[in-house]
């Protein structure tokens, strides 16, 4: 392991504010080769690797000031790929703690775990799982839990990887996001040298598993409801006990953008939500009786977004101001209805955008919806596929939230948030009867748009809705 | 006495000079050239430092293409810039482990330079504490925005001598809402090959190197 410090850029100087890491962790550097950027006094200067080897933790985040002589990361010079690195693991201690608590079993407590020191080129997949008697082996890892080898606690991460590992080199890269994604490599197509999985195939083959990988119920950042179908299950398994207490890991940078754009959003704007219920027994129906069809003529099936989008469509046309941005004490309305629809990805979350959502009718709309979800998920959208919405849509009720309060996408001024569709026992012309509700809830800026106006939008969303008569094939 | 080359290049499009200081800084770092000063001028262009905000940039892609602004983002410290003719840009590549091997040291420098060759004109400039740049009361006079890499340094400074300050209205420069001023604005009617030949006399002094015109290798 070796320190990698904030340089002294001078006697004057004592701080210095990391601005760029060109490495990520795990990526590997050679020495002299640029790892960071700092900048102190206007004066923005690139820092080289102190030495060869993997990016194994990063300490100081992109924009952090730090005083000199802080240690910003850890390089490790290990071979580089038998180290999966990005773990930032608690080595050194948790190897002496693991030789410590465990003097019963068989003594060896100088057996140091197989990965770093050895620059061979891969533990090339060991036997699986032998419970092998004596020495702490690898493979005796997976089954973590309160095992009967207390003493094997730390380094999981590479034994647990081999036994599904396929021929050829990984990178340390692939290595992480399989870990991360919880992938079986071996059932990863390579399409690189020697059909060796590169960064593509592992993204492309999560694409392919479609909406499991989901597994934050991310879509808003509204409320986020309970959600059956325990998504824990995808989740990288948490540390056993016994290990370090925390983890530490740095941000990715779409989840830093997120937290930037919403933390700017909630300063920015008077977040008000007002909800509506609406009776979708009518949709529910048209949508019963053509789902088939749907299929069959177009290869998507029809959901209930479309609808909501052609149903706001219709209300922005009526209140432009909902429509419209601030930009200092201008309204901007935009004669365009560009709708941004919040798509969950596995760590994080897109809007892309449907333009000009106004001249579509519920086939175009949900086409739309359907191809701009599909590549948000496989990483393929254009910039400006995510750039010059004018109002958002955000639907958690896909996973079984009722009710959220999202945050406004800025600068837009409102977006809808759409709950579950439920059969639900409401009171219609004084008789209890079964019909498909749906809680729609708009966040709106309150510097902008008044409750009344909300209101009205929402009354207008909710009369399209429940007295839909438009044609959809 | 260290030397350091003296090259007057004239008016150069941005991008060509960038491609010559990134040579310049190459064969330094190799220890084949020597420092160098370069002093030029630049057609009307805007550009960005890697840590600045694009919103300090205040005219949209069109209307600098129909004032024939070119804009270039940029791996220099500091926020966004205008440079055009009548300024009096200067490009140092040093090696600052043959100087102080202090940045800080390095930008007070520079500072210095311009604020003794203003001097020499009758200008009271000086600096603002926290602001890097040099300035005649609250306006700003000169722009300072650097590169290292490997302790060689690139970009540099920009001189208004006679700028059409106009431009600046494009820009929030270096992202402050301070006015910008030049030597014509101050009343001094100087042009520009005799205010650089005076500026690299003064940056020899500073930086206690010998200035040699054209270009030289060391060894």
């Amino acid at each position: 392991m070796t320190d990698v410090v904030m340089p002294q850029m001078g006697e004057s100087i004592v701080e210095g504010t990391l601005t760029k890491w060109l490495k990520k962790p795990g990526e590997r550097v050679e020495r002299d080769e640029p790892l960071f950027e700092i900048s102190t006094d206007k004066v923005d200067t690139e820092i080289p690797a102190p030495a060869a080897g993997t990016l194994s933790e990063v300490l100081v985040q992109e924009g952090e000031t730090v005083g000199i002589n802080t240690v910003v990361a850890r390089l490790d010079e290990g071979g580089g790929d038998a180290q999966p690195a990005a773990v930032p693991k608690p080595a050194k201690g948790a190897e002496a703690k693991a030789a410590k608590p465990a003097p019963p079993p068989p003594p060896e407590p100088a057996a140091p775990p197989p990965a770093p020191a050895a620059p061979t080129p891969e533990p090339a997949a060991p036997p699986p799982a032998k419970p092998a008697p004596p020495p702490p082996e690898p493979p005796a890892q997976e089954a973590i839990q309160p095992a009967p080898a207390p003493e094997q606690v730390e380094d999981t991460a590479p034994a647990a990887e081999a036994a599904s590992e396929p021929a050829g080199p990984l990178s340390p890269l692939v290595r992480k996001l399989a870990r991360e994604h919880d992938i079986d490599l071996s059932r990863v197509k390579g399409s690189g040298a020697g059909g060796r999985i590169t960064r593509q195939d592992v993204e492309s083959y999560l694409a392919q598993q479609g909406t499991p990988q989901g597994a934050q119920p991310a879509a808003p950042p509204a409320t986020a409801a309970p959600q059956p179908a325990a998504p824990a299950a995808q989740q990288p398994p948490l540390a056993p006990a016994g290990q370090a207490r925390t983890r530490i890991e740095p941000m990715s940078t779409m989840r830093l953008k997120i937290a930037e754009h919403m933390l700017l959003s909630k300063r920015t704007s008077a977040h008000v939500t007002t909800i509506h219920r609406v009776d979708m027994t009518k949709v529910a129906r048209l949508r019963e009786r053509l789902k088939e069809q749907f299929q069959a003529n177009y290869g998507f099936s029809l959901t209930y977004l479309p609808f909501i989008v052609r149903a706001s469509v219709a209300a922005l046309r009526q209140f432009p101001l909902l429509n419209a941005s601030l930009d200092g004490n201008n309204i901007i309305y935009h004669n365009e209805v560009n709708v941004g629809i919040a798509v969950a990805l596995e760590n994080g979350l897109i809007v892309p955008v449907v333009r000009a959502a106004d001249e579509k009718n519920v086939l175009g709309l949900q086409r739309a919806i359907v191809d701009l979800a599909a590549r948000a998920r496989s990483r393929q959208l254009k910039p400006d596929e995510v750039q010059g919405g004018t109002f958002s849509i955000t639907n958690f009720g896909s996973f079984g939230s009722l009710v959220g309060t999202p945050i406004i996408n800025q600068p837009q001024v409102a977006i809808l948030g759409v709950g579950t569709v439920d059969k639900t026992p409401v009171v219609v012309d004084d008789a209890i009867a079964i019909r498909s509700i749906c809680h729609l809830s708009l966040t709106f800026d309150h510097r902008l748009v008044d409750g009344a106006l909300a209101d009205q939008f929402m009354g207008k969303v909710r009369q399209v809705l429940e007295s839909w008569s438009e044609e959809v094939l | 006495m260290r030397k350091c080359c003296l090259r007057e290049l004239g008016r150069v499009p941005y991008g060509e000079a960038q491609e010559l200081q990134q040579q310049l800084v190459s064969r330094r770092q190799q220890g084949v050239a020597a420092d160098h000063l370069l002093l030029l001028e630049h057609p009307h262009v805007i550009t960005l430092g890697r840590n600045g905000h694009a919103e300090n940039l205040l005219a949209s892609q069109e209307i600098l293409r129909r004032e024939g602004i070119a804009f270039f983002p940029t791996d220099r410290g500091g926020d966004v810039t205008y440079h055009g003719p009548g300024q009096l840009v200067g490009y140092p590549i040093l090696d600052l482990r043959e100087w102080k091997r202090d940045v800080g040291a390095y930008v007070r420098a520079i500072e210095q330079v311009i604020i003794d060759t203003l001097a020499g004109y009758g200008i009271a400039a000086g600096r603002i504490p926290k602001l890097t740049g040099v300035w005649v009361e609250e306006r700003k006079i000169a722009a300072i925005g650097v590169h290292l890499s490997r302790w060689v340094t690139s970009h540099g400074f920009a001189l208004n001598v006679s700028t059409d300050l106009s431009y600046f209205q494009y820009i929030v420069p270096c992202g402050l809402t301070k006015p910008v001023t030049s030597m014509a604005q101050l009343g001094v009617d100087a042009a520009w090959p005799e205010v650089a030949r005076s500026l690299a006399g003064h940056f020899g002094r500073v930086f206690d190197c010998e200035m040699v015109p054209g270009t030289e290798r060391e060894n």
